[in-house]
């Protein structure tokens, strides 16, 4: 039967058979068919990178396998999302070593789109801190990959959008930390000069830093908020909110509790945007201001909306990020909020930087700064941003594949110089072209 | 059931412990301190899923080879259980299949497949674990039957009819076994949330498996007999079932 499926930008669509395996005899018995198919987590990739005419949903191989109390590495099953990671791990003392700005995206999915979070800059991407993968591979072969055991195949599934096998399994190692809570230091900026002097400025001293920046306003575009972090300690904690706090950590999160249904329209207009980026600027009046933030809000404020995507009515929106070397990179995102400011009210840009860190032939972060821009999705912002993906190629960036709806091969051949080798590899793993995308396809990935 | 022994391990029996509900079923479980058997085909596949279990719980969890169309296997099973994992006190009946109805029109074994599973084979292995509970004086049993099973619609009456029978074998089994302390608690999801069904046409008011989970469980400890999961699902039936079966007939259902 034919369901129809899509990614969080809700376009484009696709009617998809859909298989559900769940145990691994079940993948097998999918894989044997010989049909082409992607991997399905969560969905929450942007465009289109898990949408094919038929997906193997892997939400159902969502177990834990192994926990090592003393290492804090984690094993466990794909389909599992950060979201009960987070649940397991939290009492016992551990946090995500590195997450996106959701809890919602499965464990493989973060693996196949080696997803980066606040702490890039010293940290590194998801795969920094994974040490092992187990991969169900075209011809049905389980082969457990890392560093140095097939370390080609282990490095091109780090980024590699699950086009080279199914990512059973994947052994983190998680971070210690000694409350749900975080020291937040929040600056406010009043240009994108100053935005970006200080999250280069403060590199050192923070593992976690982001910036809001208002891309609507007509003088000091890209002024805005830069959020500076670290795990709160425990004493820190007892000073604050009392000894209350006992042997816990504090508390893990909860289940949304607002829900937004399907819009006829789209409730994200230039109007109300500007009203509301003026006043979440406003909101803080001092120039620098500390607080203890619950890992909630401050890792997944959107996350307490379920289904926020839906704001954008049935067209959907569509997200544009991309990275900039530090070098120029200002400059070349300030003409960039030119040209998309043109086409579309951005309803959302968060700005940092990236750290230097060993990626996959398909990684996407390199040192400089990377924006992220929300737009209701229009033929004008996408021309606008194949544009402006020119742009980025020019200054020797790239854009972000698990955010890419819109991106062409050409430009992607443009953009990442170690495409030969990803493209090789997959001959070598997948001749028979059984892993596929929409995403895939219109890329020339497969 | 009778009163446990709160320094006795509780340990429970979940047959057919593949499908999404069984697993969420025992996840429930373990988190309230019980000790679990899962039973299904291939049991070792299911080595995830125990592992995951004792990751979250520090529950004892054992996994059990049964087939539910091995007939002639079910007489044992209690003892089988007894021997392999310890002493069991509750046993949840989960497995089922839910066939292509137009397979089950023309071919044989499709619509033997459809109401051995869910009728025969469920109640051959309660019948006998029901046997093993009444001669041990304790224990209780969750079965879990449909909504489809209170009236038989066009689309999936072979499934339906299989779940009408589980649910007056279970409604005799309570009937017979109230005498000795030991409940029978019959269940009645509607549509239920699996990442196969996710995104299908035609379903409605779905729920997810981990809210059933916890309906099950309510009602167990509340010692209800009979639960639609969700609780509207009741009120949906009685109206449908109201509806007279000359009107009826030429419902598109």
């Amino acid at each position: 039967m034919k369901r129809t499926v899509y990614g969080w930008g809700r376009q484009p669509r696709l009617q998809a058979d859909v298989d559900a395996p769940r145990d691994l005899q079940s993948v097998r018995d999918v894989l044997a068919q010989e049909h082409v198919t992607i991997a399905r987590g969560s969905g929450r990739s942007y465009g289109d990178a898990a949408t094919a005419s038929r997906v193997l949903s892997c939400l159902s191989l969502n177990h834990l396998l192994a926990f090592d109390e003393s290492s804090g590495i984690l094993q466990a099953q794909g389909g599992i999302t950060l979201d009960e990671i987070i649940r397991f791990c939290l009492p016992r003392g551990w946090f995500l070593p590195v997450t996106p700005g959701t809890r919602f995206p499965t464990l493989a999915g973060c693996v196949a789109a080696d997803v980066h979070g606040k702490n890039h800059h010293g940290a590194g991407g998801l795969s920094a801190s994974i040490e092992q993968l187990e991969i169900i591979l075209a011809d049905g072969t389980m082969v457990d990959c890392s560093r140095r055991a097939r370390a080609d195949l282990f490095w091109a599934t780090m980024g590699g959008m699950g086009l080279t096998g199914i990512i059973y399994a994947a052994h983190v190692r998680l971070q210690r930390v000694q409350s749900a809570f975080l020291d937040n230091v929040s600056v406010r900026t009043s240009s994108l000069a100053e935005t970006c002097r200080v999250l280069r400025d403060t590199q050192d001293e923070f593992p976690y830093s982001v910036a809001w920046i208002d891309t609507l306003r007509q003088r000091g575009r890209g002024a805005g908020h830069v959020m500076l972090g670290s795990h709160a300690a425990k004493q820190d904690m007892e000073q604050d909110v009392g000894p209350n706090l006992g042997p816990d950590l504090g508390p893990v999160h909860r289940a949304p509790r607002l829900s937004v249904p399907e819009l006829p329209m789209s409730l994200v207009v230039g109007p109300g945007l500007r009203l509301f980026n003026t006043c979440n600027y406003r909101r803080q009046w001092r120039r620098r201001v500390r607080s203890k933030v619950h890992y909630d809000p401050y890792f997944y404020p959107l996350d307490a909306v379920a289904g926020w995507n839906r704001f954008y009515g049935p067209h959907g929106f569509l997200q544009f990020q991309f990275v900039v070397p530090f070098v120029d990179g200002e400059a070349v995102i300030s003409s960039i909020l030119e040209r998309t400011n043109r086409a579309a009210p951005c309803a959302l840009a968060v700005l940092k930087t990236f750290g230097d860190h060993p990626t996959g032939p398909l990684g996407f972060p390199i040192p400089g700064f990377t924006l992220a821009l929300d737009f209701p999705r229009s033929q004008a912002i996408e021309d606008a941003i194949h544009s402006a993906t020119d742009e980025v190629i020019a200054s020797g960036g790239r854009v972000y594949l698990a955010k890419d709806s819109v991106l062409t091969k050409d430009q992607l051949d443009a953009m990442y110089p170690r495409i030969d080798e990803f493209r090789h590899l997959r001959q070598q793993v997948d001749p028979t072209q059984r892993f596929r995308s929409r995403q895939s396809d219109r890329l020339g990935l497969t | 059931m009778t009163k446990l022994n709160p320094h006795t391990t509780r340990r429970a029996l979940v047959l057919g412990a593949r499908s999404a509900i069984a697993e969420a079923i025992a996840q429930r479980l373990a988190q309230d301190g019980w000790d679990l058997v899962l039973a299904a085909r291939a049991s070792d596949s299911l080595e995830p899923v125990a592992a995951d279990l004792r990751l979250r719980t520090d529950r004892s969890i054992h996994l059990l080879d049964f087939d539910a169309l091995d007939m002639d296997g079910h007489e044992s099973l209690a003892q089988r259980v007894r021997t392999e994992a310890g002493e069991f006190h509750l046993v949840i009946c989960v497995f089922g299949h839910m066939g292509d109805a137009d397979e089950e029109r023309q071919k044989t074994a499709q619509m033997l497949q459809t109401l051995t599973t869910n009728f025969t084979a469920a109640a051959v292995c309660l019948a006998h674990i029901a046997n093993d509970f009444e001669a041990r004086g304790e224990g209780g049993i969750i079965g879990i039957s449909s909504v489809a099973g209170d009236r038989g619609r066009q689309s999936n009456y072979p499934y339906g009819a299989a779940k009408a029978g589980v649910s007056v074998f279970l409604q005799g089994l309570r009937n017979r076994l109230a005498a000795k302390g030991i409940h029978v608690l019959t269940v009645k999801p509607g549509f239920v949330d699996t990442p196969m069904t996710q995104g299908k046409e035609g379903m409605f008011l779905v729920a997810s498996p981990k809210r059933v989970a916890s309906d099950i469980l309510r009602a167990w400890h509340k010692k209800r007999d009979v639960i639609y999961t969700p609780w509207f699902w009741r009120w949906l039936l009685l109206v449908i079932r109201l509806v007279p079966e000359r009107i009826f007939k030429r419902l598109k259902l």
